[in-house]
This record gives C-alpha cells, sequence and structure tokens, in this order.
C-alpha cells in the first residue's frame, strides 16, 4: 500500500513538472509571473504555518526574515561593479561590494543568515507567550526594517536594490516549493512534530512528558524562518527590486491571511488558498481600474483590493475559522480507498 | 547641549508620553478584561483624529463642538468594533481573536484609505492650542502643556472611577476572573463595553492632540503610535492604569531623549520602542507595576 501511495506521489510530481514545461512555453510573461508568484506564497506559507499552526506559536515576523533573505542573496548575485553603480548615497562596504555567488548558493546562503537571525533573535523571544510573541517579533520585523533603511554602506538605504538578476523561473520556485512541501511534510510526521503538535495543544503537558520547550520551539522557529529567507530571495530576484517598504507588516499580513484561510495547522489548505490568494490578488486588480463597459463608467477605487481581503480575513475567522481544510491533509486514500465515491453516494 | 534646548527637548517629551499614555491607558484596561491586544487601537485613535478633521472644515462646526463630536463618534466607532470584531469569539481560541483583531485593523486602515483618501491632511489649530509661552530663552507652544494636564486630569478620573464606583469595581472583578465575576452577576458585555467605550474616547483625544501637535493626518498613522502604546503599556506592567501612564511616559522621554542626545541614531527612532519591550520582558517580565503571575496547570 506504501508502495503505491509513493508511486502516486511520483507520478503526480511529474505530471506536475510536466505541466510546468508547457505553461512555460504557452503563457505571456505576466501569467508567468504569477504562477512564480504562487509558488513562493505556497513556501512563505508552508513556512508560516509550521511555526503558527503546528508549534502554536504565534509568530508575526515573517515579512522581516524575508528581507533578510531577499537582501542577503541579492547582494550575493549582484556583480561587484552593478554593486558600485546603484550605491551612490553612501559608498559601499568594500566586504559587501566583493562578496559574490551563484544563485542556487546565494539563495541557500540567504535562508541560513536568516536562520542565524532568527536564533539570535528566538532565544529571547521565544521565552514569551502569546500576545507577547506576537508583538516581540512583530517588533523584531520591524527592527530589521528600521536597520535596513539605515544601514546605508551595507542596504542601500532607503533607495533599495535595483537591477538584481532575475534569475527565479517556473522551475526555481516551483521545485523549492515541491521541496519545501516535502521537507515540512516529513518534518511533522516524524518524532520533531510530534512534539511540535504537543506544545501547541498544550505546552504544560508537553513539557510534563518531558518535551524541551525551548529547543522545540527554537527549531520550528528557525526551520520557519530558513524557508521565509528562501522565499524572500526568490521574490527578490523575480521582481528585480527591494526596498525596505516591501517588507512591511503587510507582508506578513498577506501570508496570515492564506495561512487562515487555508487552515491553520493544514499544509494542503497553505497550499491550494496560497494559489487561490495570489490568483485572486491578480484578478482583483480590475476593480482597482476605471471600467467602461458601453456607457456605463465606473471609476477604480483604488485600495479597494486591500478592502476586499481584509473583509476575507475577518469574514473567515468569524464565520468559518477552521479556514478550508481545518487540520486535515490531503491523503491517497481518500481517493484510492473509494471515500471519495463514497461521500458521492451518500450525497445522491 | 545647553540648557534651553534640554528644558525645550524634556517638554516635548514629556508631552509625547502623555499621548502614549493616553493610548496605553485603552490598551491596559482592555487587555486587564478580556486578555487580548486590541490592534485595532491605533485605529480607533486615526479615526477620531478624521473625525475632528472632517466636522471642524467640512462642517465648519467651533473647535469645541468639533472634539465633542470626535470623542462621541469614536467611542461609538470603538464600540462597534468590539461588537464586530471581538464578541463573536469570547470562547474561541486565542490566535482566532488575535488574527480577527489583526484582520479589523486592517480592514479599517484599508477602509480608511478609501474613504478619506490617502493624502495628508492637517487639523485646523485653534488659537487656544498654538500661543506661545516664554520662560527666559525657552519658547514653547501651548498645547506642549495642555496634553500632559489633560492625560493626568484623566488619569486621575480613570482611578477614582475604578477605584471607588461600583462599575469601576465589577470592572476589578472581571479582569481578576471573567467566569467568577459573571457567575456573581456581573453583566459581563457590559463591562466590556464600558471598558471598549472610555479606551476608544481616550483614544480619541489622543487623535485630536495628535493632530494638534503634528500636522499631517494619514490613514495609517495609527499603526506606529499603536504597537508603540502596546509596548508602553506592557513596559508599565499590562492590567495596570497608573503603569501605563508610567510607561507611556516612559517611552515618550526615551524617545525623544535618545534623539536628542544622539542625533545620529534618529533613523532608528522607530526601534526604540521594541527594544525597550524586550529588555523590560527579560528582566521584569510583568512589567514596571506588574505582580508576578504563577503559572496555573
Amino acid at each position: 500500500m506504501k508502495e503505491r501511495k509513493n508511486q502516486l506521489t511520483v507520478a503526480s510530481i511529474i505530471v506536475i513538472f510536466i505541466v510546468i514545461a508547457i505553461l512555460n512555453v504557452t503563457l505571456d510573461s505576466y501569467k508567468i509571473r504569477i504562477l512564480n508568484l504562487c509558488a513562493i506564497y505556497i513556501i512563505l506559507g508552508l513556512s508560516m504555518n509550521l511555526i503558527n499552526g503546528f508549534t502554536g506559536l504565534f509568530s508575526l515576523g515573517h515579512a522581516g526574515f524575508m528581507a533578510v533573505g531577499a537582501y542577503v542573496s541579492a547582494l550575493l548575485t549582484m556583480s561587484p561593479e552593478l554593486k558600485g553603480t546603484i550605491f551612490y548615497a553612501a559608498p559601499i562596504n568594500p566586504f559587501i561590494q566583493m562578496i559574490h555567488a551563484p544563485f542556487p548558493i546565494a539563495l541557500i546562503i540567504g535562508g541560513l543568515v536568516t536562520a542565524g537571525v532568527a536564533f539570535l533573535i528566538g532565544a529571547p523571544v521565544l521565552r514569551l507567550n502569546d500576545d507577547y510573541l506576537a508583538i516581540a517579533t512583530l517588533g523584531f520585523s520591524e527592527i530589521i526594517r528600521v536597520i535596513l533603511t539605515n544601514t546605508q554602506t551595507i542596504s542601500n538605504g532607503a533607495l533599495g536594490l535595483k537591477g538584481i538578476t532575475r534569475y527565479t523561473n517556473l522551475w526555481w520556485s516551483w521545485g523549492i516549493a515541491i521541496i519545501t512541501l516535502f521537507g515540512i511534510k516529513s518534518l511533522i510526521d516524524g518524532m520533531y512534530g510530534k512534539a511540535f503538535k504537543a506544545i501547541r495543544e498544550d505546552e504544560i503537558a508537553a513539557e510534563a512528558m518531558g518535551i524541551n520547550l525551548f529547543k522545540h520551539k527554537m527549531l520550528s522557529f528557525v526551520i520557519g524562518a530558513f524557508f521565509a529567507g528562501i522565499g524572500g530571495g526568490l521574490l527578490a530576484h523575480l521582481i528585480g527590486t527591494i526596498d525596505p517598504l516591501m517588507f512591511r507588516f503587510i507582508l506578513t499580513f498577506n501570508i496570515l491571511l492564506i495561512v487562515v484561510l487555508g487552515g491553520i495547522g493544514s499544509l494542503t489548505g497553505t497550499v491550494l488558498s496560497a494559489i487561490g490568494v495570489t490568483v485572486l490578488m491578480e484578478v482583483l486588480r480590475v476593480i482597482e481600474k476605471p471600467l467602461s463597459i458601453g456607457a456605463l463608467h465606473i471609476p477604480g477605487i483604488p485600495g479597494m483590493r486591500m478592502v476586499v481581503f481584509s473583509f476575507l480575513l475577518m469574514a473567515v475567522i468569524l464565520f468559518y475559522p477552521r479556514g478550508l481544510m481545518g487540520r486535515n491533509e490531503f491523503t491517497w486514500e481518500y481517493f484510492t480507498k473509494g471515500k471519495f465515491l463514497n461521500k458521492f453516494k451518500k450525497s445522491a | 547641549m545647553d540648557l534651553s534646548t534640554f528644558f525645550q527637548q524634556l517638554a516635548n517629551a514629556i508631552s509625547l508620553g502623555s499621548l502614549y499614555a493616553l493610548l496605553a491607558i485603552g490598551y491596559t484596561m482592555v487587555y486587564g478584561i478580556l486578555r487580548l491586544i486590541n490592534f485595532a487601537h491605533g485605529d480607533i485613535f486615526m479615526f477620531g483624529a478624521y473625525i475632528a478633521f472632517y466636522s471642524m472644515t467640512t462642517f465648519v462646526l467651533p473647535w469645541w463642538a468639533s472634539f465633542l463630536i470626535a470623542i462621541l463618534l469614536t467611542i461609538a466607532f470603538g464600540l462597534l468594533v468590539e461588537r464586530a470584531a471581538y464578541k463573536p469569539l469570547r470562547n474561541s481560541p486565542k490566535m482566532s481573536v488575535m488574527i480577527s483583531a489583526i484582520g479589523a485593523s486592517f480592514l479599517i486602515e484599508n477602509l480608511a484609505i478609501v474613504v478619506f483618501g490617502g493624502r495628508p491632511k492637517s487639523l485646523p489649530v485653534p488659537d487656544l492650542f498654538d500661543t506661545i509661552i516664554h520662560f527666559g530663552k525657552v519658547s514653547i507652544v501651548s498645547i506642549t502643556f495642555i496634553t500632559p494636564v489633560i492625560t493626568l486630569l484623566v488619569l486621575a478620573l480613570l482611578l477614582f472611577v475604578v477605584n471607588k464606583t461600583k462599575t469601576g469595581m465589577a470592572m476589578r472583578a472581571v479582569s481578576k476572573d471573567y467566569e467568577a465575576a459573571r457567575l456573581m452577576g456581573i453583566d459581563v458585555n457590559w463591562i466590556i463595553s464600558i471598558t471598549f467605550a472610555i479606551g476608544s474616547g481616550l483614544a480619541a483625544i489622543g487623535g485630536i492632540m495628535w493632530g494638534l501637535k503634528y500636522p499631517s493626518l494619514l490613514p495609517l498613522m495609527g499603526l506606529m503610535p499603536g504597537l508603540k502604546c502596546f509596548i508602553a503599556a506592557v513596559v508599565g506592567g499590562i492590567g495596570d492604569i497608573k503603569g501605563a501612564v508610567i510607561g507611556g511616559f516612559t517611552l515618550g522621554i526615551l524617545e525623544i531623549m535618545t534623539i536628542a542626545f544622539f542625533p545620529s541614531l534618529t533613523g532608528y527612532r522607530d526601534a526604540f520602542a521594541f527594544i525597550l519591550l524586550i529588555v523590560i520582558l527579560l528582566i521584569k517580565p510583568t512589567g514596571i507595576m506588574g505582580k508576578n503571575i504563577a503559572e496555573k496547570v
């Protein structure tokens, strides 16, 4: 049975890559960009769900982690000459100018540096409980942004980095999204994951059972940050320019929306809602643009898109607090054992 | 730095600190009763400032009437937020309530961008708040004095209400033990509404003072003060009204004085509050005025 499930999984991954190969040549660049964004939001949503959904730590520091990953990987892939030209407000730090790395290595280093930053932040912050943890991680994310705005010789300050080579393509983004999915899945199915879930359900009981709270919270926090950093790096190499204003709390809010909508504690839900929210974000651009249908003229309302998203988050949490999937996951048994069909029979 | 600049900065610091204190009281009272961060508090503050602006400019009402209307409407708005975003989730897990609070905050901000527009607006300043008072070399605008005076008056009034009246006693009872208070026949929903009303009223006063002191109103103006004032409340010891005032003043003085003494740190201004939070939580996790609470199993 297990073998068959693995075969089905491998087959579906192959199908996904074939679909990506086809889409890569048939779609225009705008649609490919949206598909890339979907994959990046899957990575970010999964990493936030690991911390918030599976370990029960309400962390709001994702934008800060992404900023670190984005800046580190972008500074690594930019050539020394390019860095010299864009740092015109203040001269660049010579060490930063010198270092250079190819894209995949830059991404991994970006992720590792983010994990390191998360480790430093986690040491004081993870002693705190829910509300305090939320506000402290939010605070650290803002501090990271303030530091990036002020260290002109390293990050080019408020001007940001321009001309980052756009290495991110469908292969990289979806490849890493799938690696993230299976990485986090094997983590939460294993011993560590069981400890994470125990901490989520009841911290004091978990500790009484011999689980080292601090170590496990830190592990979840650091791994989540690592993937957030990689997601940030992919985003930087997709858009081509980054500046500190990109990484405001609103970015964390978008990822939180994805996690809540999909179901706090469901990987399947996160994947589905990441795709849904990303596509919806683009579709809803329509209501911000002026629209003319024959004689009818509807002026665009700037900012309306975010109103819709905030409303959506409120509606989900108030009326449908478990999100799309609750804590359920996609399983092959659902199809192979005919549960899927039973459901149809019952409803018929 | 000479002495006159120092006093000038000190006056500014106390004035800013008293604004923070007004907002921090709202946070601390809501947290004391519901154990939740009212993320929308900063946006209620913004709402108050905008209402004052519109009633002064669009409806050309005298300033005192405008301020009164702004305070009353903001109280109504605060109650509405409580009813819509917090009340339905009273028995839900904590994370849901916090997400709802964040959602409410973003909804208000984004609606404000659509309704009020993204361009900064400035509140017309009545003469009373704009007179310059001279003390030797130091010259200070009257609003700098008025804010701390109002804050202290409000504090005295609030301490009287909480410690001496029956409603205040009920509030203290609810904050000690929600369930037990309910069983003793206290109308918990009514107490929560009163708490939100007081907090929103204070936020409106803070918003108006902010508008008189700093020239521009923006839809996102409540975001940073909101976060900082929650931190001020935590620093003072959350749930404690005097603590919130102490925390507000501490934060205001820290912020202005650090910039005054080390001008090179000006860019890091918004980070001070968070650094203060981490330091306080590590040294004294329950805040300056907080009591130690043992973890119940």
